[in-house]
C-alpha cells in the first residue's frame, strides 16, 4: 500500500480510502441485453436461487453473491458477462447511439467494446482493437458469447491507427481505456502495486498520451472521446488529458453520472492542469465500494 | 472459377451462386436457405447482416461497415462450417439466432440441459431428423437454445466446444 501515500493530500477520508483498498472486492457482473433483457437475466439468476444487489446507478450491473460467477446458466447463455462495476462506468460516458461507429482502441479481453455493442443494440459498428496478440484470443472469445455482431476486432498499436482498412474515415466515438499501471484494482490484485515505481509511471504515461491523440484525431468534428484509466495516478490521467487538450483540437466536457466521486485534479506534483479538468471523474474504492477508475469525457472541435 | 479461398483475409459471400468466382465458396442465399430448410429460421432475420469467408468453409456473421476483402482478426462470429458434406452451425450462433428456429430443436430437461452445458453425450429420444440440432432448455419463462448437438443412433453429441463448456 506505500505508494498510494503520495494521494494522501488529494483523496478525501484517506484512511477510508486505505481501509477500502485492502478489502477485497465482490462478484460484479454486467447484464448482456444482447441475449437477455434486465428482466429476464434477473429471472434467470433468481430460477437459481443466486442472490444479487442491482447497481443504483445502472441496472445493467449486479453485485453477485457467489464465488463462482461464471458457473450459473445465466453466464452460460451469456445473459451475464463478468464485469467489475466501475469498470461499466466508461461505456455509459461514452453513450453511443445503435448504428454509430465506435472505436475502442485497447479492447481486449472485451468487457467494455461487447458493453459498447449491447447500448448499441447490436447495430452500428464497434471497431474492437488491440495491439496485443495474445490478448486478441480472449477479446474474441467474449465477443462471440455474448452475440455482438456489430463487432469487428483489429490488431494493431492505437498510437498509429490507420483507418485505410474500413471505408470510413471517421469515428462518432471514441473510447480510449488506456494500458496503465492499475493500482486501482489493488482490490482484486493485491500484486498490483509490486512493480511500482515513478520511472513506470512515466514510461506508461507516453504510451497513454499517443494513444488519445490518435483517438481525438480518429474521431469527427464534434464527435466524443472517452479517456479512462484504472489508476490514480495524476500521471497517468489528468496529465495526459493536459497534454492531449494543448495538442489536438478538443476540450473536456461535462458529464452525468450517479456514483459518488471526486473531481479532476487541477494541479499535481507542482503542475498546473487546465480548470476544466474538473469536469473529470476520480472514482475511489471507498466513494462506491468499488475498484478506483478515472474517467474523462472529451468533444472533438475540429 | 480459378480463384482459390484466401485464409488470411474476409471476403464477403457473393449473393447468389451464379455470382460466385472462388471455388467452393457458398452464396449467402444458399446459407439463408440451409438455416431456412434445416431449423425454419426466417431468412428476414438476417436482412440486417452479412455473411463472410475466412479460412476455407468458415462463414461468419456481421452486422457493422467493413468493404470486401478485408484483412482483420474477427468480425461477427463464426456461424457456419461449410465445404464439407454436412454444414455444421456453432454452439455461439445457436444461441445468438437459435430462438428463431422453429424446426430441429430439441428441448431437454435440466438434468440433460446440464450435461449438455458440460459437453457430454447422452441417449435421447427424438423422432426428428438425424443431425445437427439445436439444443434448448426452458430458463427464465422462454426456451434457450443451449448450442449444437448432432443426433444419431439414438444419442445425442454435445457440440459445444471446450472452451465454452460448463460444470453447472
Amino acid at each position: 500500500m506505500e505508494p498510494l501515500e503520495r494521494y494522501r493530500p488529494i483523496v478525501d477520508d484517506f484512511e477510508a480510502f486505505l481501509a477500502a483498498c485492502r478489502r477485497p472486492l465482490g462478484n460484479a457482473v454486467r447484464i448482456n441485453t444482447i441475449k437477455a433483457s434486465v428482466e429476464r437475466a434477473t429471472a434467470a439468476l433468481e430460477e437459481e436461487s443466486v442472490a444479487y444487489d442491482q447497481a443504483d446507478w445502472n441496472p445493467r450491473v449486479l453485485r453477485l453473491e457467489t464465488d463462482s460467477p461464471g458457473s450459473t446458466w445465466a453466464s452460460f447463455h451469456g445473459f451475464t458477462h463478468g464485469q467489475e462495476e466501475v469498470s461499466a462506468v466508461p461505456p455509459v460516458v461514452l453513450d453511443p447511439e445503435p448504428g454509430e461507429r465506435v472505436w475502442d482502441a485497447c479492447a481486449a479481453p472485451g468487457g467494455k467494446a461487447t458493453q459498447l455493442s449491447a447500448l448499441m443494440n447490436d447495430e452500428g459498428t464497434v471497431v474492437a482493437n488491440d495491439s496485443n496478440l495474445g490478448r486478441i484470443s480472449a477479446l474474441r472469445f467474449n465477443a462471440e458469447r455474448l452475440g455482438a455482431t456489430n463487432l469487428a476486432v483489429t490488431n494493431a498499436d492505437a498510437r498509429n491507427y490507420s483507418l485505410q482498412r474500413f471505408e470510413f474515415d471517421a469515428f462518432d466515438r471514441t473510447l480510449v481505456d488506456a494500458p496503465c499501471s492499475c493500482e486501482g484494482t489493488i482490490r482484486k490484485n493485491p500484486d498490483a502495486l509490486e512493480d511500482w515505481s515513478e520511472d513506470h509511471l512515466a514510461s506508461v504515461s507516453g504510451i497513454q498520451k499517443g494513444i488519445l491523440r490518435r483517438a481525438v484525431q480518429a474521431t469527427r468534428e464534434g464527435g466524443t472521446v472517452v479517456y479512462s484509466t484504472c489508476t490514480f495516478a495524476p500521471e497517468e490521467n489528468e496529465e495526459v488529458v493536459q497534454h492531449v487538450l494543448e495538442a489536438e483540437d478538443c476540450r473536456v466536457v461535462d458529464f452525468h453520472l450517479d456514483l459518488e466521486y471526486a473531481p479532476g485534479l487541477t494541479e499535481w506534483d507542482g503542475e498546473e492542469f487546465d480548470e476544466t479538468l474538473e469536469h473529470a471523474a476520480r472514482i475511489y474504492p471507498h466513494h462506491n465500494d468499488t475498484g478506483g477508475f478515472f474517467v474523462a469525457k472529451l468533444e472533438v472541435t475540429a | 472459377m480459378s480463384e482459390q479461398n484466401d485464409g488470411q483475409r474476409f471476403d464477403r459471400l457473393p449473393e447468389t451462386p451464379d455470382e460466385r468466382t472462388v471455388e467452393g465458396r457458398v452464396s449467402r442465399e444458399e446459407v439463408l436457405e440451409y438455416f431456412e430448410d434445416r431449423f425454419a429460421i426466417p431468412p428476414a432475420t438476417f436482412d440486417e447482416h452479412t455473411f463472410w469467408e475466412k479460412g476455407a468453409g468458415k462463414i461468419w456473421i456481421y452486422c457493422g461497415d467493413a468493404p470486401t476483402p478485408i484483412e482483420i482478426e474477427a468480425m461477427g462470429m463464426t456461424c457456419l462450417r461449410t465445404r464439407q458434406e454436412h454444414w455444421k452451425p456453432t454452439t455461439d450462433f445457436a444461441q445468438r439466432f437459435g430462438r428463431h428456429a422453429e424446426a430441429c430443436v430439441i428441448e431437454l430437461e435440466r438434468e440433460e440441459a446440464r450435461a449438455f452445458a458440460a459437453g457430454e453425450d447422452q441417449e435421447l429420444e427424438w423422432d426428428g431428423d438425424w443431425g445437427y440440432l439445436i439444443a434448448g432448455h426452458r430458463i427464465a419463462d422462454g426456451l434457450e437454445p443451449l448450442g449444437i448437438g448432432l443426433y444419431v443412433h439414438g444419442e445425442l453429441r454435445s457440440m459445444v466446444p471446450k472452451g465454452r463448456q460448463r460444470e453447472l
